[in-house]
């Protein structure tokens, strides 16, 4: 069948399965645009304020449904605003398929009007990435970037498609997609080795990043840690994988994360580390971080083995694939001293910091809201002290549940992010924690929000200063405030209202209550703002390149 | 060559970009290239890419691990030191005249060079060979006055009936 080049794109979307789209129509995709026109019954098409919108937001919405996002932005300007919405995604291994139009072939390279050279500036921020300059090429080179943006470690792949490739006349042939097929392909001794290593050890401990959730492997973890008779703790990007009442479940580890998993990684002989890259933020001094400890590790990616620390076993392939297989081969063990040593870390005064009861603070919010959440309830973060005040008080019940922005810290990302995750649950009650710095980033996305009437409670924590950045000002820079004291008069009510959405200011506790009974209430989107104190720290902290010995408990 | 440097020999896809992509990886995650050559293999869809780089265990890893990753790498392979031949082109110009070049003529013949172009006052000469060689070629040039120097960079190629092949 002849059809245009921006027609097959529409056919390969469908033929992918994707059913939302987000983007931004421009002069280099009308013709994609016009087909979107006539498609609309089959493909959702949601318009974002901004392109960085679109693209935050397809990258949360393939977090949350676990298919590749789509996101289409004009040249030019188009393009390039997605380039930190594609970073995001790359840093955190999201799939993503991202289009974009480019001028006719002719005019490439004549600095043409909206001409980017965007395959050059994403190619260190992709996977892979294509720019199709002849039509017949059009449709395979589609369905390439989904089974890349599919295929193993997941990430960013993007088309770039000339306006005269839109235009030209190609066949379309019908294909079925491609989805990964895992299998085991290590061999038995690598087990054996594993088996070897997790038998000799005293104190295992099971580490498990964002590949867990990836690889949807919450059962096959939680066989492992009965198995191994081991606690689980969690990279930020790991969390939601395990619920957070699971008895085996020690919370968030690293820089910020909770005292007894932080304790008990550094306690432990043996690592277990399932589907995650060692991170800085994660593991602090890398040379102390591994002293005394043997580490297994399991991920797809050949070479995140070894890359920040060394292992001596590691297991490559899908993280469900392969936790499945080392079960199997694994005796049922008893650790009685262990979880002894382990009752006591979680019993020591130290894992139960609190913020004050009596008063409006972080984590009197954050559990007021979390309270009146439905467990299913998606929750987003942008970035900040309120992002890791969610990942420490905000009690996770499922997987894929948290969505954040890990990897490359995009202040910004969060309502973008909160369309797509609104979007990809269905619809349903969706939670934003945000900040005043964050929001003040990509607040226009209010008005998507609005216009699509998603039901996403914003929860602005407003502390009018750039919370986290104080912070290390505070601690490491003598309280010399450069630059992050905000002398901000923006009133969030009015601006909420402005944009067309119900919004409420709680400074005092006892408000708290009636105002999110109004927020869970709203059909449509609805800004909560919380007024809280600019020295509330994120605590613990353990400053950069250090370890549990420089843990800081108290401000 | 020095005790941490190591050749690689990677196919590629014959299509516009894949250099970049390549020789971007190695600057953005640090990794030095000594010497760089490329071109069609047999099959017209395939570059081969010749690199020389250096490091120790895990610079090498971390390389090749990375290489693997791109999408228009088919495959990657560190040469070993011996039962590989290495060759590299040398095009030199000196600037001399016909007096002073009664020295340069024995060199050329003792290093198995070539003189392939020859004016008044200028002489430009190829050699081909492994790396110690054309250097030790390009000292003796030196007080000469070399006027341009150019060179290919390494490429290589197994002895015996081994090839570089790809599933």
């Amino acid at each position: 069948m002849n059809i245009n080049g921006a027609e097959m794109v529409i056919r390969i979307l469908i033929e992918e399965g994707v059913d939302t789209v987000f983007g931004y129509p421009g002069g280099a995709v009308l013709d994609i645009y016009d087909e979107l026109y006539k498609h609309s019954e089959q493909i959702n098409h949601i318009t974002p304020c901004h392109e960085q919108g679109a693209s935050h937001a397809a990258d949360a919405f393939a977090r949350v449904s676990g298919k590749v996002g789509v996101v289409i932005s004009t040249s030019g300007p188009g393009a390039t605003n997605l380039v930190t919405g594609i970073a995001n995604a790359y840093l955190d291994s999201s799939p993503m398929v991202a289009i974009t139009g480019n001028v006719p072939c002719s005019s490439i390279g004549k600095d043409s009007f909206q001409e980017v050279d965007i395959t050059g500036v994403t190619m260190p921020i992709t996977k892979h990435n294509f720019i199709v300059k002849d039509a017949a090429n059009l449709a395979d080179t589609l369905r390439e970037a989904f089974a890349i943006a599919r295929q193993g470690r997941p990430g960013p792949v993007l088309v770039d498609i000339p306006k005269d490739i839109q235009k030209a006349t190609c066949v379309y042939l019908p294909k079925k997609p491609r989805y990964p097929v895992y299998r085991n392909e290590n061999g038995k001794e690598a087990f054996a080795e594993a088996v070897k290593l997790i038998k000799a050890c005293k104190r295992p401990f099971i580490y498990s990043g964002g590949g867990t959730l990836v690889s949807n492997a919450t059962e096959e973890l939680l066989a492992l840690a009965e198995r191994v008779d081991a606690p689980i703790g969690s990279s930020m990007m790991g969390l939601s994988a395990v619920r957070h009442d699971h008895p085996r479940f020690l919370g968030m580890t690293g820089m910020h994360g909770r005292y007894a998993a932080t304790q008990a990684m550094a306690q432990a002989d043996l690592l277990i580390a399932v589907g995650t890259r060692f991170s800085d933020r994660a593991t602090g001094n890398k040379i102390e971080f591994i002293k005394g400890k043997k580490v297994i590790h399991i991920d797809i990616d050949p070479s995140e083995i070894g890359k920040n620390i060394p292992a001596f076993v590691s297991l490559i392939g899908d993280v469900k694939t392969v936790l499945a297989k080392l079960v199997e081969e694994l005796p049922g063990m008893r650790r009685a001293g262990w979880n002894q040593e382990l009752a006591a870390i979680r019993n020591s005064p130290d894992s139960r910091l609190k913020m004050p009861e009596d008063s409006l603070n972080p984590e009197t919010a954050i559990r007021a809201v979390n309270r009146m959440a439905d467990p299913q309830t998606v929750v987003c973060t942008d970035v900040g002290q309120h992002q890791m005040w969610v990942a420490q008080y905000y009690n996770f019940s499922r997987p894929r549940g948290f969505i954040t922005s890990g990897g490359l810290g995009t202040m910004g990302f969060g309502l973008g992010a909160s369309l797509g995750a609104c979007l990809a649950d269905g619809r349903k009650k969706t939670l934003l924690f945000t900040s005043d710095g964050s929001f003040h980033m990509n607040m226009n996305e209010m008005a998507t929000a609005v216009s699509q009437q998603l039901p996403i409670i914003i929860v602005l924590m407003n502390n009018n200063t750039l919370g986290m950045v104080r912070q290390w000002q505070t601690l490491f820079f003598d309280k010399r405030y450069a630059h992050t004291s905000l002398e901000r008069q923006t009133n969030y009510i009015k601006l909420a209202e402005a944009f067309g959405l119900e919004a409420r200011q709680v400074s005092e506790l006892p408000d708290l209550q009636p105002a999110l009974e109004q927020a869970f209430a709203a059909k449509g989107p609805f800004l909560l703002e919380l007024i809280i104190d600019q020295d509330d720290k994120v605590l613990p902290m353990i400053p950069p390149g250090g370890t549990i010995n420089d843990i800081i408990l108290k401000a | 060559m020095n005790p941490d440097e190591f050749i690689l020999s990677i196919l590629v896809n014959n299509e516009s970009g894949v250099l970049t992509r390549v020789s971007g990886l190695f600057a953005r995650r640090g990794f030095n290239i000594d010497s760089l050559s490329v071109g069609v293999t047999q099959d017209p869809k395939l570059s081969r890419i010749t690199i020389s780089a250096s490091g120790d265990d895990y610079i090498k890893n971390q390389i090749l691990r990375q290489l693997e990753k791109l999408h228009d790498v088919k495959i990657v392979e560190i040469m070993p030191g011996n039962g590989t031949v290495m060759r590299e082109l040398v095009l030199i110009k000196l600037n001399v005249s016909q007096e002073a070049r009664v020295g340069l003529m024995e060199a050329v013949s003792v290093f198995r060079a070539k003189v392939v172009d020859f004016t008044n006052d200028s002489l430009t000469l190829e050699i081909t060979g492994e790396r110690n060689k054309c250097e030790a070629f390009i000292e003796y040039l030196r007080p000469y006055g070399v006027a341009e120097l150019c060179r290919t960079g390494l490429t290589a190629i197994s002895r015996g009936s081994k090839t570089l092949k790809y599933k």
